[in-house]
């Protein structure tokens, strides 16, 4: 093991650690008021890692969805991670074997992939664990910890911290919107699309998970074709 | 018939962790289409900007007024280019507040 590595890997991990403490902590609150058990809120949290694709998930799960629906929707809004993916195996050390590939891989998020990224050169697979040693437990216990205390958060703090995931998504596509006209495009184009599918008569009975494939899968896809972006520079 | 939650949370898992393992694994070389790099690069933004709005307005329990505050605030720092935490804890604090105007003059 390279185990000065895997310590810097550690310390990056802290802020990310903590981040995700307080993001999980929303996602445990809400996991309980779609029906969910504590159990099965935490689990989802250990094998996902994952905060859009799981707050869809449990909508999904509260609407008895179909699982081709759950699919898809996961699919689609982790999309960005096979992104990430791709990068990172650029990344890594050469010669660095599929088992090593196969365990960095369970922790790509946006976060453990924006410090492994920002790293001198070729990383090793030990830097990520030692992100991941931290992140991970981060993310678990903070759902654990709203899971069980969302009982007993009066109502008026329940509804205060509804919003937070929403403020969260904000304040990942606001600023490079502000820089990039494509983008703010395709947020204004975006948000347009699901205001259509929450109040158009028929179409307001399409279910949340299929509402943001059809309008992700079309606005990145008018995007992308009129908006093509740049070789170098905007795509990091 | 609704599936058993186990069921959907193994589909979750699974669709997940083999989005962010194919490419480590099989795809050791680059991507070279300019339209699915494109593609790729505008997902997240049309994925979180379409889940925000407007679910944000019918999430809390004081209904469109208090949501449309904790939005506006939200928007505003986060133009500021505060952090994920702050922008979260001020759209928080938003409904807070207007919740509480809100019961006052009801």
């Amino acid at each position: 093991m390279n185990k000065s590595a895997f310590q810097k890997g550690l310390k990056d991990g802290i802020p990310i650690g903590l981040g995700y403490f307080a993001v999980s902590f929303t996602f445990g609150i809400m996991a309980i008021q779609a029906g969910l058990s504590a159990l099965q809120a935490v689990l989802i949290s250990l094998t996902n890692l994952t905060s859009a694709g799981q707050f869809a998930g449990i909508g999904i799960i509260a609407a008895s969805g179909s699982l081709w629906e759950m699919a898809l929707t996961q699919l689609v809004i982790n999309l960005r991670y096979c992104l990430m993916s791709f990068s990172l195996s650029q990344k890594l050390e050469k010669g660095v074997s599929n088992g090593h590939r196969l365990t960095v891989a369970f922790g790509v998020t946006d976060e453990i992939f924006g410090v492994s990224a920002s790293q001198e050169g070729r990383i090793s697979p030990w830097y990520n664990y030692g992100v991941m040693c931290v992140a991970i437990p981060g993310w678990t216990l903070g759902t654990l910890a709203g899971a069980v205390s969302g009982n007993l958060l009066p109502d008026f703090m329940v509804s205060a911290l509804s919003v937070a995931i929403y403020g969260m998504f904000l304040a990942v596509i606001i600023p490079p919107a502000k820089k990039n006209r494509a983008v703010l495009g395709v947020v204004i184009g975006a948000m347009a699309v699901s205001t259509l599918f929450a109040t158009v008569p028929v179409l307001n009975k399409v279910s949340t998970g299929f509402v943001i494939i059809i309008t992700t899968v079309l606005v990145a896809g008018i995007a992308a074709y009129f908006c093509p972006i740049e070789e170098k520079g905007e795509a990091d | 018939m609704k599936p058993n939650v186990y069921i959907y949370i193994l589909v979750m898992a699974g669709v997940t962790y083999l989005i962010r393992m194919l490419p480590l694994v099989l795809f050791k070389k680059e991507i070279t289409s300019s339209y699915v790099k494109s593609f790729l690069y505008y997902v997240p933004y049309a994925c979180l900007a379409a889940m925000t709005f407007p679910a944000i307005l019918t999430a809390t329990a004081g209904g469109i007024i208090s949501g449309a505050a904790g939005l506006i605030v939200a928007l505003i720092a986060a133009y500021r280019e505060k952090s994920l935490l702050t922008v979260a804890l001020f759209a928080c604090a938003a409904v807070f507040v207007v919740e509480r105007i809100m019961g006052f003059l009801m």
